[in-house]
């Protein structure tokens, strides 16, 4: 074949592409391979494909939905903690001389991944998965308002996720830090595909982000039970809301600045570039107008789930659930006239740097606010120190000491000195750890029981928190000190042997930390393996104090036989102290939606697609998006969408319940 | 207690949305009544650059901006059937949201980028020169 026909069948793509000469990869796509083959072998042995296609892929069901976004996110994490593993271990030992086992394009590559997947594809997946749970059973809903939107957002954003990961083995990925930033970005400095990979891997995922916040805004604005006015919801359906409102309004900007950057690198446009008119500023003002929102849609939600571990695990209410509810839309607003914290030093004037370190300063105090409700929740409680509350102390005590280093970056001179420095990263994994992860994983062990019937085993659960956090402060505060000492962030290698000690100890605490992760990986198998002592058959094992407690554990699939009447902010712990008896008669059939493979084949599509326009293979792209347009269109034609239980299934389902509850 | 006084039938999925009222769908003349105004602020328009109306253009720009503004008003009102009780005044606020929003982003963005810009060095070199840095 000519060079010419070669490049009209696969564009850039050539067998150079495969990185078999980078001996890491080779041995990590061996890894791979052999583990995704006995994966795919057990599968087809144990016959699951069936079964996982038609209970889970296809599923609108947005229970289902959320266990898989949490397992989606659970896979990524166990990828972004190995870069961040790698990291430490180069970092540690690149001294004196020694280059570590990273040559710098790689080490390059291996941060910039390290933050997208850390951000998108395992924080994200991980509060929208627990807030498409939790939020339509605590607003005693059936579902979502538009349960096939819900599974097609999922699979967009496991399409993009895909993408990123396509990046290991074919081609490579950004070398330009997790925003990237241009002109490092632009086709001039980055003629490669990394650039691209990023770009087609968030945009994908990007309209799954955005669609699914449309999704839950509607849910919380129509599908309260009656009785349920705003200002009864429950405070994670509150802060869901206000992400979502977030969400909805801040990811069209990051599309926008994508899509200019891709112009730029595509056509030729000059949104960024250095020359003919280009502004590299206008995308970093751009990107952090959604880039500091971004921090706030992952924390809120987790404030929510704190707020409802604190207040169950003390069995009181919430302290000062109005002033909770105003912190978390004032946090909401004032999101939005923060941004230009992230970059103080890019060369505005001392009238813009002051407004916003004031600003941000400002912010400050809502969330001061919220922590001082939570400890007000727990004085004179009766606190059991369950896994979930471990978590939240936990976070308490960390959080603090991030935001504290947060509002002395919020101080323009202090930040001159410490932009870009490791005291940055200290401070931002200080909260993001400290609050989403912890929170995260605080709300996975809260929840698990409804979720699946039992209990997650407590004292590996234990085993988990203590060595996340104590290898979460031997990680990141000898960070604060060598930031303190001005070392700057993103190098692969290090001229001064008197730092090396602290890079130690802080592989030392990333070790911690992946203990910490083993141990939550065996907490989920020995729960599973364990599973019947640690059964809870009343689908209310904590004692809980909203809505979702009231169905059985797991819920049944239309989560409610009749639609509750709410009177309460804490409503189930209102009916259970006030002798509700669940009814046992007088069921009538449910409408349900039908499961639909639609948004399965259309994020495969959209694999494809993403695929082919990074690699530039144009006749891939149209016939990819040709495909996407025809199957969209005949999925409006499909009329067959809903069906109903009939109401004497119900009546069985809700017997069984009946069964296993103890008798009154 | 009486245990069905605290639940509440719903055979229908996804309906029991009882709050607010929808929105209301429009009438021919409501519709006619926003075509002829949208008619007649786009002829103002045209009729304020063929004509020469103005001798500054200034002016003549400033006019057919705010004229746009109005017009804005005119389709959200007639065509989108925004007041401020639909969906239970949730749709005139969120409207009220993305105005504050929309207004913090560009205003914003303007103010950080003229600071950025007065407070940068003059530049010295041509285009061509600054394709040649390394």
């Amino acid at each position: 074949m000519t060079a010419d026909s070669t490049s009209l069948l696969f564009g850039k793509l050539t067998l150079e592409a495969i990185p078999y000469h980078e001996p890491i990869l080779v041995v990590t796509f061996i890894a791979v391979a052999l583990g995704g083959l006995a994966v795919l072998g057990a599968l087809t042995y144990f016959r699951l494909w069936g079964y996982l296609w038609k209970e889970w892929f296809t599923s609108i069901d947005h229970k289902k939905i959320g266990i898989m976004y949490i397992i989606f996110a659970i896979v990524m994490l166990l990828r972004g903690f190995a870069d961040a593993l790698m990291m430490r271990f180069q970092q540690a030992i690149a001294f004196n001389g020694n280059e570590g086992y990273f040559p710098p394009h790689h080490y390059d590559q291996i941060f910039t991944a390290h933050g997208v997947i850390m951000i998108f594809f395992v924080a994200m997946p991980f509060v929208t998965g627990l807030m498409n749970f939790v939020v339509p059973l605590q607003i005693g809903a059936r579902d979502v308002s538009f349960p096939f939107l819900n599974n097609f957002s999922f699979w967009m954003t496991v399409a993009g996720g895909i993408i990123v990961m396509i990046s290991l083995f074919v081609g490579e990925f950004a070398k330009t830090g997790w925003l990237a930033y241009p002109p490092l970005s632009d086709i001039a400095y980055s003629p490669d595909v990394g650039v691209d990979y990023y770009i087609w891997g968030l945009q994908i995922a990007g309209i799954g982000t955005l669609l699914s916040g449309v999704n839950l805004i509607a849910t919380i604005l129509k599908m309260r039970a009656p009785g349920m006015s705003m200002m009864k919801m429950p405070v994670f359906t509150w802060t869901a809301f206000c992400t979502n409102i977030l969400i909805v309004a801040a990811f069209p900007v990051l599309t926008a600045v994508l899509a200019m950057l891709t112009l730029d690198r595509y056509v030729g446009t000059h949104f960024f570039t250095n020359t003919d008119g280009g502004s590299a500023m206008l995308y970093v003002n751009l990107i952090w107008i959604w880039g500091h929102p971004e921090v706030y849609i992952l924390v809120l939600p987790v404030f929510g789930i704190f707020s409802e571990i604190v207040s169950t695990f003390s069995a009181k209410r919430l302290f000062g659930y109005t002033s909770m509810v105003y912190a978390t839309c004032v946090i909401t607003i004032l999101s939005y006239i923060v941004w230009l914290h992230h970059f103080f030093t890019m060369g505005s004037g001392a009238s813009v740097n002051s407004f916003f370190g004031i600003t941000t300063m400002i912010i400050s105090i809502p969330t001061g606010a919220k922590m001082f409700n939570w400890l007000f929740t727990m004085y004179h409680g009766r606190i059991k120190y369950e896994v979930p509350m471990l978590w939240t102390i936990g976070f308490m005590v960390t959080f603090v000491i991030g935001g504290m280093t947060g509002v002395l970056l919020a101080v323009p001179p202090a930040d001159f000195v410490l932009h870009n420095s490791l005291f940055l990263i200290a401070h931002f994994h200080n909260v993001i750890i400290g609050g989403v992860v912890f929170g995260v994983f605080a709300g996975i062990n809260f929840w698990f029981p409804k979720a699946f019937g039992f209990k997650l085993n407590a004292f590996w659960g234990k085993m988990s928190f203590w060595f996340w956090l104590i290898g979460f402060y031997f990680a990141f505060m000898p960070l604060y000190v060598l930031g303190l000492m001005g070392v700057t962030r993103r190098m692969s290698q290090f001229d001064d042997p008197s730092l090396q000690i602290w890079f130690i100890i802080a592989a030392f605490g990333a070790f911690l930390i992946l203990l910490g992760i083993g141990s939550f990986i065996i907490q989920i198998a020995y729960s599973i393996w364990k599973r019947e002592e640690l059964r809870d058959e009343t689908g209310d094992p904590w004692n809980g104090r909203t809505l979702e407690w009231s169905t059985s554990s797991p819920p049944p699939a239309y989560n409610f036989a009749f639609t509750p009447v709410v009177h309460e902010i804490d409503q189930w712990w209102f009916m259970k102290n006030n002798g509700y008896r669940r009814p046992l008669s007088g069921f009538i059939p449910i409408h349900m939606p039908k499961n639909t493979g639609t948004g399965v084949i259309i994020g495969a599509l959209s694999v494809v697609f993403g695929f082919a326009m990074v690699w530039h293979i144009w006749w891939m792209a149209i016939a990819s998006f040709v495909a996407i347009a025809v199957v969209t269109i005949r999925h409006t034609f499909n009329y067959n969408r809903d069906f109903y239980i009939p109401a004497e299934e119900v009546a069985a389902v809700e017997a069984r319940r009946t069964q296993m509850l103890p008798a009154e | 207690m009486a245990s069905h006084a605290d639940t509440h039938a719903h055979g229908d999925h996804g309906h029991h949305d009882d709050h607010g009222s929808h929105a209301n769908h429009g009438t021919f003349g409501s519709y006619m009544t926003g075509f002829v105004l949208s008619v007649i602020l786009t002829a103002i328009p045209f009729w304020l650059v063929m004509g020469n109306v103005f001798d500054d253009k200034t002016v003549t720009a400033v006019l057919i901006m705010g004229l746009g503004l109005v017009q804005i008003v005119v389709h959200m009102i007639f065509f989108l059937h925004m007041d401020t009780k639909s969906e239970g005044g949730w749709n005139m606020m969120a409207l009220l949201f993305t105005v504050v929003l929309v207004l913090i982003t560009l205003s914003g963005s303007l103010w950080v980028m003229h600071n950025l810009n007065s407070y940068m060095m003059p530049m010295t070199m041509t285009p061509e020169q600054a394709k040649q840095l390394p």
